[in-house]
Parts: structure tokens; C-alpha cells; sequence
């Protein structure tokens, strides 16, 4: 009994370990980096890859309850909501970037649409009263 | 024994290298990876003029010591002023200080028969296993309604600020959705099958936290707040006209006015009775069972109710200027 014990512990501190050092990556990437989707990129890493290894490391710990069942399904919210939520963010920047060429490359018509005059109408309808 | 290394040799080595990448002066990725340089600075002559003339302007004017009195004699003894302010702060903040009661001390008001009566007879009065619940929703019930209170009357400040009264045309609540949220992805089809599986998921929870608020951690405020976070997931995958069929203006002031209402009048009847010492006639059943616990129930719906309402109405007015 003591061994599988033992063997849950050490199991769970190197998932919970490997997690931790996601998540210095992902710090240090948030950091180094300067263009948004750059960031965004190593930000993602952390909210899925390091908060799933983390949780699985706790889920080794705590054994089979309760709450390991409902870190099970945090497991699985997380990794429904950050991908969708990353990929708005990453939308949203492609659409309002005009120089998005610049930073990486980019298929032909993504972003021309939204600078046709009848669009720039509508944003900037407030300003051309004045 | 330190030798000397050349320039380059010195450039070699995996520490320095290492040190460089850090420090951001040469990038290893520069070749395979999108990362920016940065361009080289160039001063806009235009803003720099601007700037000078702002700086001038607000020298002689604002500043201007020869013929303002108040401010050359706010100059002469600011510093002063300043370090008399700050010793008297300190000398009156430690004078507080010596004044407190020792840390650990049985007379001290923290450690008063209140918290005991509460975690002694708590299950007893209020029927409630949870006794964080039991205590703001029984014993400080009072401090709960106030709570809500003000929730809803910052709701009705953002109503006065926001509100966008302009029915159609140009600049009405639609035009300014609109032009507001042009950029934002609309109809995304990632975002709307996510929450197509996870809003059904989260209001569920919501509402199991409420219900659940007397027998397990929760409550009112807190499922309140998801079932809120769950309106507008949904508010935004699938936009106003989806919303608009079940949540208007009129279903936020029934909802909020009709549980604040109950609140009121249940509280003001369970008082009254309690302080003639009358028999409230409001069981409190078995603890632990999902219906127990007389009025803390129906108070934390009301309580979710209000605070779900109003997390969904800051975001609608924030954005559209109308609900």
C-alpha cells in the first residue's frame, strides 16, 4: 500500500512540476515577445497545455473523490473556453490591423473588405458631423 | 587562473549568447520567427512644436508667480507643508496604534460571544448547513438587502449615464451597436458552436449554486454571477435579436422590482416576528435536505436573480446604450 502511495505522490509532483515549468514559459514568453500574436501564442500554451498538466498532477494527488472529478471537468472547461477566447482575440486583431502583412504572411482578401469606403462610412459616421 | 580571450571568442560562448537573447540584443528567432525589429526613432517636428508651445503656455499662465500670489506662496512652502503634514500623520497614526488591544487577547472585540453563538447554534436557528449562508442571509439578512440594493441602484446610475433614449436613424441604440462592436467578429461560427455547448452547461451550474447556497459553499451572489457571465457568452455569440426574445428592459425591471420586493417583505415579516417574539409559522425542516432552512432559500433566488440581472445589464448598456 505504502508503494502505490508512494508512487502517487512522485506521479502527481512531475505532472505538477511539468506544469509549473509551462508556466515559466509562458511568462517568458509573454514577455520576450513584442507583436500581440506572438504573445498570444505562448499565452495560450499556459491556459491549456500548463493549467491541464497542473490539474492532472492534482488529480493524481487528491485520488479518486469528488474533486477530482470536478478538477476533471475544470480540465475540460478550460480547454473548451481559452482556444475559442484566443482565437477572438486573434480575429480581432487581424480585422483591425491594416498592416497586418507586415508581421506575418497573409492570405489574399482576409482583411480588404473592412476598408471599403461603404464600411469607413458607418465607423466614422459621429466624426464626419463635426 | 583567469586567461585572456579575445573579442570574439569572448561573443562565442553559450552564457554570453545566452545573455544577449535575454537582454533582447540579437535574436536567435529573427530568421524563422515573425519578431519585429524595432524601427529607428524619428522626432515629428509638428508634435514637438506642439508640445513646446503647450509647456510655454502653461508657464505663464498657470504658473505664473509674478502676479499670482496664491500659488508663490503655495511654492515658498510646499516642502514644508509637506513634512509637517506627514510627521503629524505619523505621530497621530502611532498614538492610534498604542491604543489597540494586544494581539491574542481574550477581551479583545474580535473574539466576542457573537462568532461563537454563530458557529454553536447556527444549524439550530437557521436550519442552514452552510453557516456562512446562515449568517448573511438570516442574522445580517438586513446587510444582504442593502447589498442587492446597491446593486441595483448602480444599475439604475448606468440607466441615467448610458441610457440611449433615440428610437431609430441615425445615432439610436442599433446605429451605435453597430458602429461600436464593427470590428468585433460577429456570427463566428467557433464561438457560437462553444457556446452553444458550454452556456446550457454554465447556467445549469449557476442555478445549482443557488439552489445548493444553504448546503454546500455558494449562494446567491456567486451562481448569480455565472448564470450573468453565461447571458453574455451568450449575448455575444449570437447577438441582440437572439437575447431580445427573452430579455428586454421590461423582463430586467420585473425581475429586479419583484425580487427586491420579496426580499423586503419577507425580511420585514420574519423581523417583526422575531423582535414581538411571535411564532414566524416558517418551518425550517430537516438540515441538510435541498428544501430546509425556511426562508434562506427563496431569499437566495431573489439574491442570484438580482445580481444575474444586473451583471447582464452593465454589459448591455455598456455596449448598446439600451437593453
Amino acid at each position: 500500500m505504502i508503494l502505490i502511495e508512494w508512487i502517487q505522490f512522485i506521479a502527481g509532483i512531475i505532472f505538477l512540476l511539468t506544469g509549473l515549468f509551462v508556466f515559466a514559459v509562458q511568462v517568458f514568453g509573454v514577455f520576450k515577445f513584442n507583436y500581440v500574436l506572438n504573445r498570444m501564442h505562448a499565452a495560450a500554451m499556459g491556459d491549456t497545455l500548463g493549467i491541464g498538466i497542473s490539474l492532472v498532477g492534482l488529480i493524481i494527488l487528491s485520488g479518486w473523490n469528488f474533486a477530482s472529478f470536478k478538477m476533471a471537468l475544470i480540465i475540460v472547461f478550460l480547454w473548451n473556453a481559452s482556444p475559442i477566447s484566443s482565437h477572438l482575440i486573434a480575429r480581432l486583431e487581424a480585422m483591425t490591423n491594416p498592416h497586418l502583412e507586415q508581421h506575418c504572411e497573409v492570405e489574399e482578401g482576409v482583411t480588404e473588405h473592412i476598408w471599403e469606403d461603404e464600411q469607413k462610412a458607418i465607423i466614422f459616421a459621429d466624426k464626419e458631423e463635426k | 587562473m583567469s586567461r585572456k580571450i579575445s573579442e570574439e571568442e569572448y561573443k562565442r560562448q553559450r552564457l554570453v549568447r545566452m545573455k544577449r537573447w535575454l537582454s533582447g540584443e540579437k535574436d536567435l528567432y529573427l530568421d524563422n520567427m515573425e519578431v519585429i525589429p524595432y524601427g529607428e526613432y524619428k522626432p515629428d517636428k509638428k508634435q514637438i512644436k506642439r508640445y513646446a508651445h503647450d509647456l510655454d503656455e502653461m508657464m505663464t499662465r498657470t504658473y505664473d508667480t509674478e502676479h499670482n500670489r496664491v500659488y508663490r506662496f503655495f511654492q515658498r512652502f510646499y516642502k514644508m507643508a509637506a513634512i509637517l503634514c506627514c510627521i503629524a500623520l505619523i505621530f497621530i497614526l502611532i498614538v492610534e496604534v498604542s491604543y489597540l488591544p494586544p494581539v491574542g487577547s481574550a477581551s479583545n472585540p474580535a473574539s466576542n460571544e457573537v462568532a461563537a453563538k454563530y458557529i454553536e447554534d447556527g444549524l439550530q436557528d437557521t436550519g442552514a448547513v452552510n453557516i456562512v449562508t446562515g449568517m448573511i442571509l438570516d442574522y445580517r439578512a438586513f446587510d444582504t438587502f442593502g447589498e442587492s440594493n446597491v446593486l441595483f441602484i448602480a444599475t439604475c446610475t448606468v440607466l441615467i449615464l448610458m441610457r440611449n433614449d433615440k428610437k431609430k436613424g441615425k445615432g439610436s441604440a442599433e446605429d451605435e451597436e453597430r458602429r461600436d462592436s464593427f470590428y468585433e467578429p460577429k456570427k463566428d461560427a467557433i464561438l457560437q458552436m462553444g457556446a452553444r455547448i458550454l452556456v446550457p452547461v454554465i447556467m445549469l451550474f449557476g442555478i445549482y449554486i443557488i439552489l445548493n447556497g444553504h448546503l454546500s459553499p455558494g449562494g446567491g451572489f456567486s451562481g448569480g454571477a455565472i448564470i450573468g457571465a453565461g447571458l453574455i457568452l451568450y449575448l455575444n455569440a449570437f447577438g441582440f435579436e437572439k437575447t431580445e426574445r427573452f430579455f428586454t428592459e421590461k423582463t430586467y425591471k420585473v425581475i429586479s422590482f419583484g425580487a427586491l420586493l420579496f426580499y423586503c417583505l419577507a425580511k420585514s415579516y420574519s423581523f417583526y416576528t422575531g423582535a414581538h417574539h411571535l411564532e414566524s409559522g416558517i418551518p425550517l425542516g430537516t438540515p441538510g435536505a435541498i428544501i430546509s432552512s425556511g426562508l434562506i432559500l427563496p431569499l437566495n433566488i431573489c439574491v442570484g436573480l438580482v445580481v444575474a440581472c444586473t451583471m447582464y445589464a452593465f454589459f448591455a448598456l455598456f455596449r448598446k446604450g439600451g437593453f
